[in-house]
């Protein structure tokens, strides 16, 4: 078998489905209503998919383990509010965002110690991590709205998540960057091969010698610091933290763009470029209802019954090919 | 007491896996009120028997018939409501129920399609009545030590009213004082009409209660011991049977220094068990013992999996602290694991990817892998040992088990071993396979590897064993040289006395 058939076997077990999706409710949509086309209007799902994007794929690295990050959206409302206030008491803004991100980092690495040390289950570990880190960031906030005003003093930062170069939105050039180099350590690092190996059988990699703990605790930094990474263009891109609702059950879209990916729960599957695409349908997703005049009470319903359609046509697929 | 009708006859059963024949017309009677013993080495077919009585696998071809009537169980609950109980060796009680809700497992009582506690509280009390254990209902087993746990399970298995009743090594957790317990609650069992089948490696509780002892070897039907010949010597002798010819092919190796010395080594399983012995390097040492003798946690703790409680290790005479297997790896120990399909391997990863995995370090260039160069070492290294595969891309899921087991091989021999532990290396795997992984482990002895057989088939430890080790509760209880080793020699230091 060459490389070029095993990349085709790839291609059509992993991403191909999601992106036929993807374009079909992209036709569907712009044949009803034309304005999605509209440069505007790509712009701004763009501009949502770059961020939600990057913290999709550093959810993903921990659903290849077998693990789950049900803390995401709090520790949104967490940084943001740090963010917000070290700014606010004049922090430089280098240091208010490598404290931002440091602080995803710290959260990553206490997650890792508590599911590989302490052995407890990543569910739990990160149930009670959305509890705690929520009370912590509207306890911190006084529970008031944080914003950035005019960013007096940091007048570069707001454009990163806002602003676009080349008609394209920077945050969906950093998702392309952050994406390019995860693709290269999931798919060719020698860390991304352990990974898949302990997700799928933390045992037989043990026998093999890999050090399944480290592995799995570098997943949860790389989860922690693309948070953290988010947590700052999200805070731009909203310009005010009401520490109470902000990021209120991002996570969710987070395992779902994973699992439309093509990760398994079950840990030990996982494509970068299944998870940037199913990001994206999200976005699209929640575009369509909107333009197509769905009452948006119904969006979450759609979602869910978009993401069950994608997952059970994977599944259906899956056994037709062990048949 | 109806000892008219036999309880429980099996006829002419046979049953064949993929390239193993398990059973081959065997036949076994128990009478009411009878204890039968079935014997036989690890292998004989024991298990295969008793399952094929408990509808977990079906038989080729026989007949079974209950009571006078013919049976075919198709399920475990089938089995069941035929009357017969089963106590397996290991625990299938659950510790997350009280003693009650264990006992009426699966049966229980119901009232308004609710549970019936009081009538299940009653059952309870009497079956642990029936076994002499002093428990309330509502204690939860977690709560309970293991020996009182195994009571659990008989009397769970008494609360049925089983006609027959399956004993598979029942006193392997069971203190001396717990088994004479058993013995008494057996005596009694026999005096109600209950056939009972008692499957032991501990022959001192044959004799001391068994009516008669069916024997079984490779499958066949051995022989028959009446109760005035249930000795030790008698039933060994029996199991044993005949004498294996030496293999022609064998090449007596002369081997080197110690590699390998273990002193008092001992492991979770038995802590009061210790482990001493030395490995040459170019010999092959062969593991026997009983089923939890604790031979794969001894490989496991070796290799660093489970690392050991107390003890030393040396390795080329420096002691050496196994803590994990990066360590053992690291010092060139490697281990082929006994379950090839979750240990061994990922089975969901290709050939290469299985076999690259814990040499991935040495075809990097900056973390990432070079697909070059580990293209081309795993193609050498999977056509080394003749891996039968259309392409090292297949999933180890889709190989057979003797190429499984050469891709686990082929990941470790690339790395220059010093000292090879193979814990069951063929298991599973058919004849002329077995042939080719035994060629693979003479190889890696002549170029002056200490090697580790662990085995419970018999004949593959006499055929590949320069010497062979006896492991008993964790204790090595004997070193045979090749010409002494035998069965017989083997089996005698293996069995408990007691």
């Amino acid at each position: 078998m060459t490389n070029k058939a095993s990349l085709k076997t790839f291609l059509a077990r992993k991403e191909l489905g999601i992106f036929g999706l993807l374009v079909l409710l992209c036709l569907m949509t712009s044949a009803q209503n034309p304005n999605f086309l509209r440069p505007e209007n790509l712009q701004n799902m763009a501009r949502l998919t770059g961020i939600y994007g990057i913290f999709s794929l550093g959810l993903a690295f921990v659903v290849i383990t077998g693990g789950i990050d049900l803390s995401v959206g709090s520790v949104f409302a967490l940084l943001g509010v740090a963010l917000a206030m070290l700014l606010e008491r004049g922090a430089p803004p280098v240091m208010a965002v490598l404290i931002t991100v440091g602080l995803g980092a710290a959260i990553g690495v206490l997650h890792g110690i508590l599911v590989t040390k302490v052995k407890l289950q990543p569910f739990l570990v990160t149930l009670c991590g959305l509890l705690v880190y929520r009370g912590i960031a509207r306890t911190v906030a006084n529970d008031e709205t944080k914003g950035f005003g005019m960013a007096k003093g940091f007048e570069w930062l707001p454009p990163i998540a806002n602003s676009n170069t080349l008609g394209i939105p920077n945050t969906f050039w950093l998702l392309m960057l952050v994406a390019v180099i995860l693709w290269v350590v999931l798919h060719r690092s020698v860390f991304g091969r352990h990974l898949i190996a302990v997700g799928r059988s933390e045992d037989a990699a043990r026998y093999a010698g890999i050090n399944a703990n480290s592995v799995i605790m570098k997943a949860y930094i790389i989860c922690g610091v693309l948070t953290g990474v988010a947590s700052i263009l999200l805070a731009f891109f909203t310009n005010t933290v009401g520490p109470a609702t902000h990021g209120n059950s991002y996570e969710l879209y987070g395992i779902a763009a994973a699992v439309l990916g093509g990760c398994s729960l079950r840990g030990g599957e996982g494509s970068v470029v299944g998870v940037v695409l199913g990001a994206t349908l999200l976005r699209v997703l929640q575009n369509l209802v909107t333009l197509l005049h769905i009452p948006s009470s119904l969006e979450f319903a759609v979602t869910g019954a978009v993401i069950m359609a994608g997952v059970l046509t994977d599944e259906i697929l899956r056994r037709r090919r062990k048949a | 007491m109806s000892g008219l009708v036999p309880a429980l006859i099996m006829s002419g059963i046979s049953k064949r896996y993929p390239g193993v024949v398990a059973l081959n017309n065997v036949s076994l009677s128990v009478m009411p009120g009878e204890v039968v013993a079935l014997l036989g080495e690890n292998g004989a077919g024991k298990s295969t028997m008793m399952k094929i009585l408990g509808g977990v696998v079906q038989p080729d071809s026989g007949t079974v018939t209950i009571g006078g009537t013919p049976a075919k169980p198709a399920s475990p609950a089938d089995a069941g409501k035929l009357g017969i109980a089963f106590v397996h060796q290991e625990l299938s009680v659950l510790d997350n129920l009280d003693v009650a809700g264990n006992i009426n497992l699966g049966r229980e009582p119901r009232k308004f399609g609710m549970l019936d506690v009081p009538a299940m509280h009653a059952i309870a009390s009497k079956a642990t009545k029936r076994v002499g254990l002093d428990v309330h209902p509502t204690t939860p087993l977690s709560n309970l030590p293991i020996a009182h746990r195994q009571l659990i399970e008989i009397a769970r298995a008494l609360a049925q009213d089983a006609k027959i009743l399956i004993l598979d090594e029942p006193t392997s957790s069971l203190t001396p004082t717990e088994t004479a317990t058993l013995l008494d609650l057996i005596r009694e069992l026999k005096s109600q009409g209950v056939a009972v089948v008692y499957i032991t490696h501990r022959l001192g509780e044959v004799t001391a209660v068994a009516d008669r002892a069916v024997v079984l070897r490779d499958g066949n039907n051995a022989g028959e011991l009446a109760k005035a010949e249930l000795t030790h010597d008698r039933m060994v002798a029996a199991m044993v049977g005949r004498k294996i010819a030496g293999d022609i092919s064998y090449v007596p190796l002369t081997p080197g220094e110690v590699v390998l010395d273990v002193k008092d080594l001992t492991t979770l399983r038995h802590p009061a068990g210790k482990a001493s012995f030395t490995l040459r390097a170019g010999e092959i040492v062969g593991m026997a013992g009983l089923v939890g003798a604790g031979r794969t946690e001894l490989a496991e703790a070796l290799f660093g999996i489970t690392p050991a409680v107390t003890g030393t290790i040396s390795l080329s005479g420096k002691p050496l602290a196994i803590t994990s297997a990066q360590t053992a790896i690291a010092n060139r120990l490697y281990l082929v694991p006994e379950d090839r399909r979750h240990h061994g391997l990922v089975v969901s990863l290709s050939i290469r990817e299985n076999i690259s995995l814990p040499d991935l370090a040495n075809m990097q260039t900056a973390g990432l892998v070079n697909r070059v160069q580990e293209n081309r070492i795993t193609q050498e290294r999977a056509n080394a040992l003749t891996v039968k595969a259309p392409s090292v891309e297949m999933a180890a899921a889709n190989l057979s088990g003797g190429n499984q087991q050469k891709v686990v091989l082929a990941r470790w021999l690339a790395l220059s071993p010093k000292v090879m532990i193979f814990d069951e290396p063929t298991r599973g795997i058919d004849v002329g396979a077995k042939d080719e992984i035994y060629r693979l482990i003479r190889a890696l002895a002549a170029e002056n590897v200490a090697v580790l057989v662990i085995s419970s088939d018999m004949e593959e430890v006499l055929r590949i064993s320069d010497r062979v080790l006896v492991l008993r509760n964790g204790e090595v209880t004997g070193s045979i040289p090749r010409s002494d080793a035998t069965e017989e020699s083997i089996l005698r230091l293996a069995v408990h006395h007691d």
